[in-house]
């Protein structure tokens, strides 16, 4: 096993945990451990003791609209977890935190203050041979007050954003062949296509999977500079957009620009290929190059 | 145990599904929502493992890419016989996947080629999972029971002119 990696190289440390701390703090009445995975049975299976299970689509998604809950119902939902404004709430899950990175997400547009990821998710902690149970303990209700909003601006985009953002850094964090245009879907999720292949012009592309390592873990901060504020060419950006098709992927590279690189602000647009792809005259740009800015 | 109910609704009556399919499905009609996923997973866990002829590797096997997870599906045909013996394989940390195939395994293996290329489409939506699953992730049982009658398709075509009926 290697040495526990240092998260002081971060931007900000306190958004990660190791699995060692979470094995130590997971009886904490103040931490709360939520396992959101893709598949949705693999919590079933065996999950780490004291963890609750949330589920992205139903959990977090108004059943309805396309959009999240509201604050009313965020504040209902994480009661019910035993959660308070107070509480660290610790995500991990599988696939390299993917989904836990969206759920961490969500809970940030909703202003909670103390969000976590445990570096590696599901995946590392079973490496190491930790334990896994299947009992669900009941959970006592919490008090969580409404938030007043969902703060929809700081962290989240929209598409008018985009169309404002133009001319600083955008990140596109789908497949080589979702970007370029070859593909208007990601293998797998046929149903979720788009009209038009491509991508929005002038984004840079950067496959979400690259800010992790082979066992889940995000990678050290010179290697994840490398990538974007090199490669990608991010720069000092002050503000940067990260889009994927349906704002999941890329709110794992929202994660690392804003928490372990600390890009002052990194935007989510959630609304991503599968409302870009699919509008009425927006700019698209195909192949592998990013493609000019508009002229607007 | 299907029946026929007299036409409704403009829609053609249902084609009698083979029996040991019938059965998966009512196993799961007859439950609640949360049981249905406890059933699920006790499919998963059900999953024959491989036998040892294809020990030697996935690479034998087909991979079902529109799965959302890694599954590998193989077939072996009894031309004599007119059926189809199915062999899935999915790792333990894609448990979803694994009740798919599982479902798939018990419902489909060993029917006759006609019975399995007559399996209707919404199959998945007939377990009554839709809700606690989602559409999206039921797409990957959707896929595998089209790759599983794509293969058998294949197969007759190639065989095709040894067949003198």
């Amino acid at each position: 096993m290697t040495a526990e990696k240092d998260f002081s190289q971060y931007a900000h440390p306190d958004a990660l945990v190791s699995t060692e701390w979470v094995a130590q703090h997971k009886g904490d009445p103040s931490v709360v451990l939520l396992e959101s995975n893709e598949d949705v049975l693999l919590f079933e299976t065996g999950h780490i003791s004291g963890a609750q299970k949330i589920d992205w689509h139903t959990d977090l998604n108004d059943p309805v609209t396309r959009d999240f809950l509201g604050p009313e119902q965020f504040a209902q939902f994480a009661a019910s977890k035993g959660i308070t404004p107070e509480t660290t709430v610790v995500f991990y899950g599988d696939k390299s935190n993917w989904w836990a990175a969206y759920a961490l997400w969500v809970f940030t547009l909703f202003g909670h203050k103390d969000l976590r990821l445990m570096d590696g998710g599901r995946a590392k902690w079973t490496a190491e041979d930790r334990e896994l149970t299947t009992d669900v303990e009941p959970v006592e209700p919490a008090e969580y007050p409404a938030p007043a909003a969902r703060d929809d601006s700081t962290f989240r985009a929209f598409r008018e954003d985009v169309l404002e953002h133009f001319g600083k850094p955008l990140v596109d964090v789908r497949s080589p062949m979702e970007y370029s245009g070859a593909r208007t879907h990601m293998e797998g999720y046929e149903q979720e296509g788009a009209m038009r292949g491509g991508h929005i012009p002038s984004a840079a592309s950067v496959p979400w999977a690259k800010a992790a390592n082979e066992d889940g873990t995000f990678k050290s901060r010179e290697e994840l500079e490398q990538i974007y504020t090199e490669g990608a060419g991010l720069g000092s950006a002050e503000e940067v957009i990260a889009y994927c098709r349906i704002g999941e992927r890329s709110s794992h590279t929202w994660f690392v620009l804003q928490h372990l690189l600390g890009y002052d602000n990194v935007r989510n647009y959630d609304g991503s290929w599968t409302e870009w792809g699919n509008a009425v005259r927006l700019p698209i740009a195909t192949g592998e190059q990013p493609g000019e800015v508009p002229n607007r | 145990m299907s029946h026929t109910e007299p036409t409704q609704n403009g829609q053609p009556p249902e084609t009698e599904l083979p029996e040991q399919l019938a059965a998966v499905i009512e196993e799961f009609e007859a439950l609640e929502e949360r049981q249905k996923l406890e059933l699920l997973l006790e499919f998963s866990r059900e999953l024959p493992d491989l036998p040892e002829r294809f020990t030697g590797g996935y690479d034998q096997m087909e991979q079902v890419v529109e799965c959302q997870s890694p599954l590998f599906l193989t077939l072996e045909y009894d031309d004599d016989a007119g059926t189809a013996a199915l062999f899935f394989a999915a790792p333990p940390e894609a448990p979803t996947t694994r009740g798919f195939a599982a479902i798939l395994y018990e419902g489909l293996s060993g029917l006759t080629y006609q019975q399995i290329l007559a399996v209707p489409e919404d199959l998945s939506e007939r377990l009554g999972l839709t809700r606690a699953i989602t559409p999206l992730r039921l797409r990957g049982m959707t896929a595998m029971l089209g790759r599983i009658k794509r293969n058998i398709r294949a197969h007759l075509a190639e065989t095709a002119p040894g067949q003198d009926g």
